[in-house]
C-alpha cells in the first residue's frame, strides 16, 4: 500500500474547526508525457480522495491530472464527537490506500 | 478515458468544463479568495489555497469549490466537495502549471449561487534540463 | 600592424582569461544553504514534516530499516538497533574513507557495503525507490547536526581530485562549477536563482523530479546541463566530487530530506 501522512490533532473541543493535513506517495502520471522511444505514458492518477468522521462523510476531492506528484490536501472539519477519521484514496489500475486517525473531542 | 486532448487547452475548452459545472447559471465575481505564488519556482508544484466567504451553516455554506486552469492540456484541476461540516471553506492542495497561465475558482453555494476569481502565475522552466 | 603584432597584443588578454586562478573560496560566514533562496511556500514545504513529500520516502526508508532481509536474515535494525540514536550524525560525516575498498565511500555505497556484506542481500541499484527511502531515513536521522568530514592522509589525495573537478572546465559549454556556485550564486540564470550549491539537504525532495533524489543524480544533472559526459553512477569522480562539497559546506546543517526547486 502507497505511503501516506496524515496529520490529525488528537484533541480538539466540541465544535472547534480542526484542519487536517494529507499527504500521499503517488506519481500523478498525467498521460501526456512520452517515452524517450516517442510513446505516450498512460495516465495513472489518483481520481478520489474521501474523508468520513466516524462514518459519515465530510470531505471529498475530485483529482484530475493537474494535482501535483504526492497529492497534498488541507482541509478542515469541525469537532463534533470523539472518534475515528478514516482516510480513502482511490484511483486509477485499482488504486486504494487508506489510513485513519483517532480524536478525542471533550 | 482515451480521449487525446491538445498538448494546450484553450479558453473555449476552459468555458466547456466550466459550463459542465455551473449550467445555465450566471456566475458573479467575488467571495472566493484565490491564494497562488505569483511566480512559482517550479510549475511542477505549485502551492494553491482557496477559500470562500461563508457562515458554513447547515442553512448557508459552500458546497464545493472548483479550480479550473486556462492552457494546461485539460482545463479541471481539482473539486472538492465541501458542506456544513466543514466549519471552513479553505482547501489547500498542489497543482501543475503547464505554462504561464490564469487558475479560476469557482465556488458553488447552497443557495445554488456561483462565484469565482481568478489568479495569474508566471512559470518558468528549469535552468538545465537534464535527460534524468 | 603586421597580423604577428596583432596576435601579440590579443594574445595576452586570453592568457590572462585561460590562467586566471580560480576565484576564491566562499568565506565561511557568507556560506548559504538553498534552502535561504528558496520562496515562502517551498520553505514551508521543506519544515511540515506531514506537508514534505521527502518524508513520505523517509517513512519507507523507516519500513525498510526494521525489515529483514538477504540470505542472512538481517535487518539494519538488528545490528543498529534505533536509528535515532545509532544513525545521528551519520551523514554529517559522509563520505568516508572505507578500509576495505581503500577510498571514500557515500551514503548510499556505504548502505550497499552493509546489504552485501553484512545482509547478504543484492546491492539496490542507484537512484532506486528502496535505496532512496533508506538513505532519506538515515539521513533525517542526522537532521540540524553540523557537516563533519575527516580530512587526513587517507582522505587528502580524494579531497584533491574533487576540488579539481569543482574547478575543472568541463562540456561543450566549458563551464567549471565554481564559475556559477563561487562567482555567481544568487544571480539567476533562466529565471532560476544560483545556489552556491552545498549539499545539506539531500536526498533532496526536488520539484523537478517530482520525486527524492541522490546527490549524484543531481551532478549529474549539471553536468549534462553544461553538455559534459555525465560520469557513471558511482563513477570515483562524482564520489570525490561529493566529498569536496561535502567538505566545502563543513559545518553548516544537515537538512535532510530537503525540498528544492
Amino acid at each position: 500500500m502507497a505511503n501516506a501522512l496524515v496529520n490529525v490533532p488528537p484533541r480538539a473541543r466540541r465544535g472547534e474547526i480542526i484542519e487536517i493535513k494529507t499527504l500521499i506517495s503517488h506519481p500523478m502520471e498525467t498521460g501526456y508525457r512520452r517515452s524517450q522511444l516517442g510513446a505516450t505514458i498512460p495516465r495513472d492518477i489518483i481520481r478520489l480522495f474521501v474523508c468520513t468522521y466516524n462514518g459519515t462523510e465530510v470531505f471529498r476531492a475530485e483529482l484530475h491530472p493537474a494535482i501535483a506528484a504526492n497529492p497534498f490536501i488541507v482541509f478542515s472539519t469541525v469537532a463534533t464527537e470523539s472518534g475515528t477519521l478514516a482516510f480513502q484514496w482511490t484511483g486509477d489500475n485499482g488504486f486504494s490506500a487508506t489510513e485513519s486517525a483517532a480524536i478525542t473531542v471533550d | 478515458m482515451t480521449e487525446q486532448a491538445p498538448a494546450t487547452a484553450t479558453p473555449a475548452a476552459m468555458d466547456e468544463a466550466v459550463r459542465k459545472v455551473v449550467g445555465a447559471s450566471k456566475v458573479s465575481k467575488g467571495r472566493v479568495t484565490l491564494e497562488l505564488p505569483p511566480l512559482s519556482e517550479n510549475g511542477n508544484t505549485v502551492p494553491l489555497t482557496v477559500s470562500v466567504e461563508s457562515p458554513m451553516t447547515q442553512a448557508e455554506h459552500v458546497r464545493a469549490i472548483h479550480i479550473f486552469t486556462e492552457l494546461n492540456p485539460q482545463p479541471d484541476v481539482v473539486s472538492f466537495r465541501l458542506g456544513p461540516r466543514a466549519g471552513r471553506a479553505r482547501v489547500s492542495t498542489r497543482i501543475r502549471l503547464a505554462n504561464t497561465q490564469t487558475v479560476t475558482a469557482i465556488g458553488e453555494l447552497s443557495d445554488g449561487s456561483f462565484w469565482s476569481t481568478s489568479a495569474a502565475v508566471v512559470v518558468t522552466l528549469a535552468a538545465c534540463l537534464e535527460d534524468a | 600592424m603586421s597580423a604577428r603584432t596583432a596576435r601579440l597584443l590579443t594574445t595576452p588578454a586570453l592568457l590572462l582569461l585561460a590562467t586566471t586562478a580560480p576565484a576564491g573560496e566562499i568565506p565561511t560566514a557568507e556560506r548559504r544553504s538553498g534552502y535561504e533562496l528558496m520562496g515562502r511556500e517551498t520553505r514551508a514545504m521543506q519544515d511540515d514534516d506531514t506537508a514534505n513529500p521527502g518524508m513520505l520516502g523517509a517513512l519507507e526508508g523507516e519500513a525498510a530499516w526494521a525489515r529483514k532481509t538477504g540470505a542472512a536474515g538481517r535487518a539494519c535494525a538488528d545490528c543498529h538497533g534505533d536509528a535515532r540514536a545509532s544513525m545521528k550524525g551519520v551523514a554529517a560525516r559522509y563520505p568516508a574513507f572505507d578500509a576495505a575498498l581503500k577510498r571514500p565511500v557515500d551514503l548510499e555505497q556505504r548502505i550497499n557495503v552493509c546489504r552485501t556484506d553484512r545482509q547478504q542481500a543484492p546491492a539496490l541499484a542507484y537512484e532506486s525507490r528502496e535505496l532512496l527511502a533508506l538513505t532519506a531515513f538515515v539521513a533525517r536521522q542526522s537532521r540540524g547536526v553540523p557537516i563533519d568530514i575527516a580530512v587526513d592522509a587517507r582522505t587528502q589525495p580524494f579531497l584533491d581530485a574533487g576540488r579539481a573537478t569543482f574547478y575543472r572546465r568541463q562540456g561543450q559549454l566549458n563551464l567549471a562549477c565554481n564559475q556559477c556556485h563561487d562567482e555567481n550564486w544568487g544571480k539567476r540564470l533562466a529565471g532560476n536563482p544560483i545556489p552556491q550549491a552545498h549539499p545539506t539537504g539531500y536526498p533532496v525532495y526536488r520539484l523537478e523530479w517530482q520525486s527524492l533524489g541522490s546527490l549524484q543524480r543531481r551532478l549529474r544533472g549539471c553536468l549534462t546541463g553544461i553538455r559534459a559526459e555525465p560520469y557513471e553512477y558511482g563513477a570515483p569522480e562524482l564520489v570525490d566530487l561529493e566529498l569536496f562539497l561535502m567538505w566545502r559546506a563543513r559545518g553548516m546543517s544537515i537538512e535532510s530530506p530537503a525540498v528544492r526547486p
